[in-house]
């Protein structure tokens, strides 16, 4: 089998047989649920505005928790003393981190989409489109898998968990609010930040409903680069 | 098989290890000794592909470990001082995602982690996982995940780390089973433990390598005095006399021991073993334990890897 589907394959297993896995599952899918009923369902509104709100309330749900599932991908493997296994086995870095990510990925789309009965309760009593809610999850998985692969880079950077999602909240918090420093600086600068930040200048588009091909890339890229510095983090760490 | 060439490796300011050249044949069982910190970490981290050197080359069969690492890797197998386990895995678990790791094809995987079950003693903890496993299973799971897919060179950082004495002979036995299938190189800080397991030893001393050889020729270069101990009982003194005729004995000291017998010291080469206790029986005596001196193995260690020491 290939490299990266092995490790992608143990790191799923490892999820879903260690207690933190399901701890952050339970978590998510209670904080989603708690944001929809006491916000999304607040007051009168129409079907697509509370499809549209619970987008909005998931897709913080979805940040933390790519950063707590991605805060053990390789520090713990530091921490434990595993990642001579397979720096010594003939397979890329960019297949470990790879991998790794493509496992956490896995798990958090699953999560992710275990709240599709949220929507489906919308569209059993309402009328929404399917079209809003594809656009909505696709536009949660891209962000989840953004977060993911910054918090990937936080864990390669760190010697134990905790500083990995210390360090990868930094990195996404860091990129959420690049808008506040478009307020506060002139063009081209603000114009830059603004396109950088994170949630506010991608996601609304995918709760409402709509697919914006620049978004999409946007968060394809956010993803390609930390994976593509989490990479050279290893290969770095075989000079120290 | 594997060619050292002024292998260095600088952790910032601070030498690992410096201007480190030896080859090692194909088949040798060879010992990496040195005290703690000395660099033999360091060196099988590199041979490993898990660090990478700051200047030199290793070849394996003439091709650089540097430039085509990932056909070579798949030739090593490594055994980090702690053993890279998976707790949550299963041990045949861990095994086949190992050898699937390190390229060994989908359709001879069970085989290969079966055979390497039955060689290490792990067939009966095939389903157990291995956060259950105690401390000398659990290098044996680790020594298993370096054999696993055949490999030519293994390299087993101080497998018998933490071992208790049964378990300690265990890990010697097998490492001695691997003779001939592999090439090995252990590394140790025992002397006693290694010499036991190895054709050739390499002492290593703040990163620099100080002295090869096997043990004889370590001894012979170095001077220290090769010694046989016995404890007997019976006629002490014709026992002594006996012993002092054996050609190549050079001295031999009597010293009591507790239960009326004696404890004699006989200044000569191991391999007249055989012939010192023959002697001593045709004497007489009450031959309780032959034993290679145990003061002599510590002076040759000390001698070779000592700080401050010359070798």
């Amino acid at each position: 089998m290939n490299a990266v589907l092995l490790i992608a394959r143990r790191e799923l297993r490892g999820y879903l047989r260690t207690m933190t896995g399901w701890i952050i599952a339970a978590v998510l899918l209670l904080i989603d649920g708690l944001l929809f009923n006491a916000f999304a369902l607040e007051g009168s509104r129409r079907s697509t505005e509370v499809l549209t709100r619970f987008f909005y309330f998931a897709s913080g749900p979805t940040m933390v928790a790519a950063i707590f599932l991605a805060m053990r991908l390789l520090a713990e493997e530091r921490q434990l003393g595993t990642l001579p296994l397979l720096y010594a086995s003939p397979v890329r870095d960019r297949d470990i981190v790879l991998g790794k990510f493509l496992g956490a990925l896995v798990f958090l789309s699953g999560l992710t989409l275990a709240t599709v009965y949220m929507p489906l309760l919308i569209l059993v009593h309402g009328h929404i489109s399917v079209g809003h809610l594809l656009a909505g999850y696709l536009g949660l998985l891209l962000l989840g898998s953004a977060s993911l692969a910054l918090g990937t880079l936080g864990s390669s950077l760190a010697r134990t968990q905790v500083v990995a999602a210390i360090l990868g909240a930094a990195v996404l918090v860091s990129l959420l609010v690049a808008w506040l420093l478009a307020s506060v600086t002139e063009p081209p600068f603000s114009s830059l930040f603004a396109s950088l930040a994170l949630h506010n200048a991608h996601f609304p588009p995918f709760q409402s409903g709509q697919v914006r091909l620049r978004d999409v890339v946007y968060y394809l890229l956010v993803t390609w680069v930390a994976l593509f510095a989490t990479t050279r983090v290893l290969e770095a760490r075989r000079w120290r | 098989m594997i060619q050292v060439e002024q292998l260095s490796k600088y952790y910032g300011a601070r030498a690992a290890i410096r201007n480190l050249s030896f080859r090692i044949d194909s088949g040798e069982v060879v010992g990496f000794l040195g005290l703690n910190g000395a660099g033999k970490t360091t060196t099988l981290r590199v041979l490993g592909c898990v660090l990478l050197p700051t200047a030199g080359t290793v070849r394996l069969d003439g091709q650089d470990l540097l430039t085509a690492p990932r056909q070579l890797k798949a030739r090593i197998g490594f055994l980090p001082e702690l053993p890279p386990l998976y707790e949550e895995m299963g041990v045949g678990e861990y095994l086949s995602f190992v050898a699937g790791l390190r390229s060994v094809p989908r359709e001879r995987i069970a085989a290969r982690v079966a055979e390497t079950e039955e060689r290490t003693g792990l067939r009966e903890l095939d389903g157990e996982r291995i956060s259950t496993l105690s401390h000398g299973f659990r290098q044996r799971v680790g020594v298993a995940q370096a054999l696993v897919h055949g490999p030519d060179l293994l390299l087993l950082d101080e497998p018998a780390n933490g071992l208790d004495p049964v378990q300690n002979v265990e890990m010697r036995a097998l490492i001695r089973s691997l003779r001939g299938d592999h090439t090995v190189v252990v590394s140790s800080h025992i002397l006693p433990e290694i010499a036991q397991t190895c054709d050739r030893l390499l002492v290593v001393r703040d990163g620099e390598l100080v002295a090869q050889g096997s043990e004889a020729e370590l001894e012979e270069r170095l001077g220290v005095g090769a010694g046989v101990e016995l404890e007997v009982g019976g006629p002490v003194d014709a026992v002594a006399a006996a012993l002092r005729r054996v050609p190549g004995v050079r001295a031999v000291s009597v010293q009591p021991a507790p239960g009326g017998r004696a404890l004699l010291r006989v200044e000569a080469p191991d391999a007249l073993r055989p012939a010192l206790a023959q002697a001593a029986l045709v004497a007489g005596a009450q031959l309780f334990r032959l034993d290679v001196s145990a003061d002599r193995l510590e002076s040759l260690f000390l001698k070779l890897a000592g700080r401050g020491a010359t070798a």
